[in-house]
């Protein structure tokens, strides 16, 4: 008993400990990579007995006790305890979210068996959306106890986008669970295991040959689901393209533009922590999570035949670190997009969502729906 | 049951907190900690799917758009107490303490909760309840969310 509850214990604070470190250095990979983009050189100033490692030192170091040590400045006539509580609000769906995401499969170690997920619910993705539906509340409660006009106009353009782009993520996401037949992540991602072709009905003989080798994750079944998907996380991560709630040539700096010091800190991790939400959910969901290419659970089976025997251990080690290279890599395309594109202007952002996302993701729900009767259908003929 | 009582409580005051804040911004985010916390008992009632959708529906869609229309209205902060509503409400709510009361108070709180059928509360049941033996109900709601729909576009479609 006790040793279950410290595996669990140990397992959230892994979890939070890797995403929160996630976070931190995503803030220097912005940096840095925004600098390369642009062709400067970026963050190098802090040293550390003149060792400043690519500004890694600024970002990790000296930043967080910059911000620390500096005014927590709250307007006269905002509101102090909802000034105090939006930050919070801000930072915790974005942590929380993290607890059903699988990073494993199940690791045996003396004979007990570690599920690599902190808690598995049979109803992961509602959650999930659960969670995001309440991320809203960071950014409406501090535009609004900021008693600032540029801070509610950010606050009220926020609002309107998130719950616009959560439709469009939650339409998206239901072709891959009618694909998947499931609502739990883990079960999601152990379906992605197997060869393209044994998901494909058996009159498709032409895809079978040509691309049957692929793995069966969710991109190859579900393409356009992860274009849409994409696109809402982007949208509900505040980003350029996306960052008109916080757009800076016309509302200062929006819902954030009274906070200062530890609290500016927390909705600034609460947006990199989003950025690794985010890229987590398109791994699960449509790259396989931790699944790696032709790895069973003893080892390489290529489609070819042949077979590599690996040792249990190193299976999980291979697993798990596919799944932290995954999730660096969409964190990365999503820095490189922020760096890339220009800002949209406000109807633009809601016609994408409303008008081109949602028609999109319907149809998409209703070709899926097809092809899978198709495929029950045609595949019970004798 | 410790934790019953620690949720129920934190139900009770969020709730009470909604009426008797004259702030209506603190109100409405009262009442979002209210549904939340009754989110939580149904969490611990063996019910996460309903728990999820709780928040999901009630606290994630419906109360932002309470705010939304609250920030974009931006109501007098601080309403004066008027004392006719004051005294009105109070006499219903006293009314319904006097009816519920002897019902409460013959009510014995069972020794042995009842165990939860197989699949309660899971994804699928919930789906086969809700399209099988209700079906026509479900039905009928949706299509009165649809007129619903259809009314707003006209209102905002209507030219002066």
């Amino acid at each position: 008993m006790m040793i279950d509850l410290g595996i669990i214990a140990a397992k959230a604070f892994l979890v939070l400990f890797m995403v929160l470190n996630l976070a931190g250095v995503l803030g220097w990979i912005e940096r840095k990579g925004s600098a390369l983009i642009q062709d400067r050189i970026g963050a190098n100033r802090a040293s550390i007995f003149g060792f400043a490692g690519m500004g890694l030192i600024n970002t990790l170091i000296a930043d967080p006790i910059k911000f620390l040590t500096k005014e927590d400045f709250i307007p006269p006539r905002g509101d102090r305890f909802l000034h105090t509580l939006a930050p919070c609000l801000a930072l915790f769906p974005a942590l929380v979210t993290f607890a059903v995401i699988p990073f494993g499969d199940v690791l045996t170690i003396a004979g007990r068996e570690i599920a690599l997920q902190v808690a598995n619910l049979n109803i992961g993705i509602l959650y999930i959306f659960a969670m995001a539906s309440l991320s809203v509340y960071g950014i409406v409660i501090g535009a609004w106890a900021s008693n600032n006009k540029f801070s509610l106009l950010g606050g009220v353009r926020g609002a309107a986008q998130m719950v616009s782009y959560e439709i469009a993520m939650g339409l998206s996401v239901l072709g891959v669970i009618m694909i998947f037949g499931t609502l739990e992540l883990q079960e999601i991602v152990r379906a992605q295991g197997g060869l393209l072709q044994d998901r494909l009905p058996p009159w498709m003989a032409f895809l079978k040959s040509s691309i049957g080798w692929l793995p069966a994750w969710g991109i190859f079944l579900q393409p356009v689901a992860f274009l849409l998907f994409f696109t809402a996380a982007v949208a509900e991560t505040k980003r350029i393209p996306f960052d008109l709630p916080e757009g800076e040539a016309e509302l200062v700096a929006g819902y954030h533009v009274e906070y200062s010091g530890a609290k500016f800190l927390m909705f600034f991790t609460g947006e990199f922590a989003e950025i690794v939400t985010a890229g987590a959910l398109v791994t699960t969901l449509f790259f396989g999570g931790w699944q790696v290419p032709y790895l069973m659970r003893d080892g390489f089976h290529l489609p070819w035949g042949d077979t590599l025997l690996l040792p249990h251990l190193a299976v999980v080690l291979l697993q798990v670190g596919a799944f932290a290279v995954k999730v660096v890599f969409f964190c990365w395309v999503q820095i490189l997009l922020r760096w890339s594109l220009p800002r949209f202007r406000y109807d633009q952002v809601m016609r994408l969502g409303w008008k081109m996302l949602l028609p999109v993701a319907l149809v998409n729900v209703i070709v899926t729906a097809v092809w899978i009767v198709l495929g029950e259908r045609v595949s019970l003929r004798p | 049951m410790t934790l019953f009582i620690i949720l129920a409580v934190l139900t009770v005051v969020s709730s009470l907190l909604v009426i008797f804040q004259r702030n209506v911004v603190h109100s409405a985010v009262a009442l979002v900690a209210a549904l939340f916390f009754i989110a939580v008992l149904f969490l611990t009632l063996d019910a996460p799917m309903i728990a999820i959708l709780q928040v999901l529906v009630y606290a994630g869609a419906i109360m932002v758009l309470f705010l939304f229309v609250i920030m974009l209205l931006n109501p007098a902060a601080l309403e004066p107490r008027k004392i006719a509503w004051w005294t009105l409400g109070s006499a219903a709510a006293l009314l319904l303490v006097f009816l519920l009361m002897p019902r409460l108070l013959s009510t014995v709180a069972p020794r042995q909760a009842a165990p939860a059928g197989p699949g309660f509360g899971s994804p699928e049941l919930l789906g086969q309840t809700l399209f099988g033996s209700f079906v026509l109900p479900f039905e009928i709601a949706s299509v009165l969310l649809l007129v619903a729909i259809i009314g707003a576009v006209v209102l905002a479609k209507r030219k002066e």
